[in-house]
């Protein structure tokens, strides 16, 4: 049973890390809000819940592992990373600057918590399934969790790794779908339809559990399902919405990767300063 | 009998090193017959993984192997294990400077029959060009067990360039292997061939023409292909007046585009680079004949030789 303090420390992160995303990027600058937004909930309930993980011990053998295959949702995995600890806050404005920790995309070498260099799309399942095989030849235990964008779909590699996981029946694999329907260019119905979801992956060996992608208690629910399913993988299909929480962001490629104006920045900052009164915290 | 085929080795090598090291698996794209990493998986199959005919998953997934600690070779033919999953080998093994092994097996015009779809001519320069990568190129199955070894040796991604037909042994069981260091197999000569693979013993029967001629060659093999040892390379030059290199590749970007940026600004040697023209592969019946119709044969060093060393003539 999951707590109401367990979600409402869910819904905190996610809050945070939606404030840190927004920082991040500031005036003027281009980054990846809309794919960053959309996983927030996601990544709350894997490193605040789900994940056996030790900041302390980022190369403990038996930890969990997380790989963010939309390696441009970095932004989203950064703040999660700093909130636990993985390195110093500061890091944080020194994204994408010359020499900095954080890349525009993730690098293992450089960043504490870092699982694998994503970013040419499509190639995080296949490192994932990787993963799976080997902790499970180790013996472990070890859960390996991957997030997907429904854009990034369209790439045959996930494919192929989709019929390896199912082949190696790797239980230890769980893979979210970000389904926020929103590819770089326009709604994914109109540039290149990746749908219908659900039955490609059960098509493909898999087994599917569907969820709202910004209900934490839905998503917990959802990990604590994968972990009883033997002999195959799990896809959660998450609905989402690209860019939630900041509304003009909201269900629009526009926000892919854009960059905010000063109004709309200051207006982001000052609906996610609301949220301290609900959560009664400062960040 | 000695074996003569560097597939036999490369498999038999998995075999041998995966009996000492648990920590080796093994990957395949369903050519595991041809490259021989099936004797891997008739004694290890739990650590053997067939992916499929899915050579790019098969690179990331050895990425995700690396990244629990374990050694993975993957292997398929050159022109797939390279060209196909280029993107993987940048992004998943090499920007993060992963622990993975390639096998690029029957490279080169080896897979005489199957064309240029199957011929590799480009697989050294596609892997020469990332950073982190090391290159192998052996040149016979002795010397194909030695650079296995040494891949051992390296915390880091290498790609090991294997041959589909018997070649002779032109190396010794107790002979030590350098990574970066090029091996005389004839020395003293007044012009240097620098070969790799098929391309050295063609290169002995080419000093041998020459010999009859009063025209004395060296005959340097070039193991690794990258990182190169400048110093290795200087001092096969030594007393040399001028250079050829040989390869079974494309010439852009390939073995001796590798020696010649090495040698840029420590040497003047006037040289020669022999190898495929800015072209693909193609069907023929047998190996030889193929070899031939790129002008990879004993007559084309001999002609690239005799040219140089007129030029010498009265220096």
């Amino acid at each position: 049973m999951i707590s109401n303090e367990q979600i409402l420390a869910m819904d905190l992160l996610a809050w945070k890390i939606r404030s840190r995303v927004i920082e991040m990027i500031g005036i003027g600058k281009i980054g990846h809000i809309g794919g960053s937004m959309s996983v927030a909930e996601i990544l709350a309930a894997l490193y605040g819940y789900k994940m056996r993980h030790d900041p302390k011990a980022p190369a403990c053998p038996t930890r969990d592992r997380f790989v963010m295959s939309k390696g441009h949702a970095a932004l989203a995995q950064y703040a999660a990373l700093a909130e636990f600890g993985y390195f110093p806050l500061s890091e944080l404005s020194k994204v994408k600057t010359l020499g900095a920790m954080l890349q525009g995309h993730p690098d293992l070498r450089l960043t504490p918590g870092i699982e694998a260099n994503t970013g040419s799309l499509g190639q995080g399942l296949s490192i994932a399934v990787g993963m799976a095989l080997g902790l499970r030849l180790d013996g472990y235990g070890s859960r390996i969790y991957c997030v997907v964008g429904d854009g990034e779909i369209a790439e045959g590699q996930i494919w192929e790794a989709a019929m390896a996981a199912s082949n190696f029946k790797l239980d230890n694999l769980v893979v979210f779908v970000d389904y926020n329907r929103i590819q770089a260019t326009d709604r994914v119905e109109k540039r290149f339809n990746s749908n219908p979801m659900a039955c490609k992956w059960e098509a493909f060996g898999w087994k599917v559990l569907e969820t709202d992608g910004h209900d934490a208690r839905q998503i917990c629910e959802a990990l604590d399902n994968a972990e009883q399913i033997k002999g195959v993988p799990t896809a959660i299909v998450a609905h989402t919405v690209k860019g939630k929480g900041i509304p003009f962001a909201e269900d629009t490629a526009a926000f892919h990767n854009g960059s905010m104006t000063e109004e709309q920045y200051n207006l982001a900052v000052r609906l996610l300063d609301a949220k301290k009164e609900a959560f009664a915290c400062d960040i | 009998m000695q074996n003569l085929n560097q597939r036999k080795a490369y498999g038999e090598m998995l075999v041998k090193m995966g009996a000492e090291n648990e920590k080796i698996v093994v990957l395949e794209a369903d050519l595991g017959k041809s490259t021989m990493s099936i004797l891997f998986q008739d004694r290890y199959p739990q650590r053997y993984f067939e992916m499929g005919i899915a050579e790019a998953s098969m690179i990331s997934t050895a990425a995700g192997l690396a990244l629990t600690g374990k050694i993975p070779f993957a292997s398929s033919f050159a022109v797939f294990a390279t060209g196909r999953a280029y993107d993987q080998i940048r992004t998943s093994v090499c920007i993060p400077h992963l622990n993975v092994k390639i096998c690029g097996s029957s490279a080169g015009l080896s897979d005489f029959g199957d064309g240029s779809t199957h011929q590799s001519i480009d697989d050294i320069t596609l892997m020469r060009v990332l950073p982190n990568m090391n290159v192998f190129s052996p040149v016979d199955a002795l010397e194909t067990e030695k650079i296995m070894e040494a891949m051992m040796k390296i915390e880091g991604p290498c790609y090991l360039r294997v041959n589909r037909n018997d070649l002779p042994i032109l190396t010794e069981r107790g002979q030590p292997f350098a990574v970066g260091d090029v091996y005389p197999v004839k020395k003293d000569g007044d012009i240097t061939l620098f070969a790799t693979g098929v391309m050295v013993s063609v290169g002995l029967s080419a000093a041998a023409m020459l010999a009859e001629e009063g025209i004395s060659l060296s005959v340097f093999n070039v193991p690794t292909i990258k990182p190169l040892n400048v110093v290795s390379l200087l001092s096969a030059l030594e007393g040399s007046r001028a250079f050829v290199t040989a390869e079974e590749h494309s010439m852009t970007g390939g073995m001796g585009s590798a020696i010649l940026e090495a040698l840029s600004g420590h040497c003047t040697l006037p040289s020669k680079l022999l190898g495929i023209k800015d072209q693909f592969g193609t069907s023929a019946q047998g190996y030889r004949e193929l070899l031939d119709h790129y002008g990879l044969n004993a007559a084309a060093i001999a002609e690239a030789v005799r040219t140089l060393h007129e030029r010498g003539i009265g220096q």
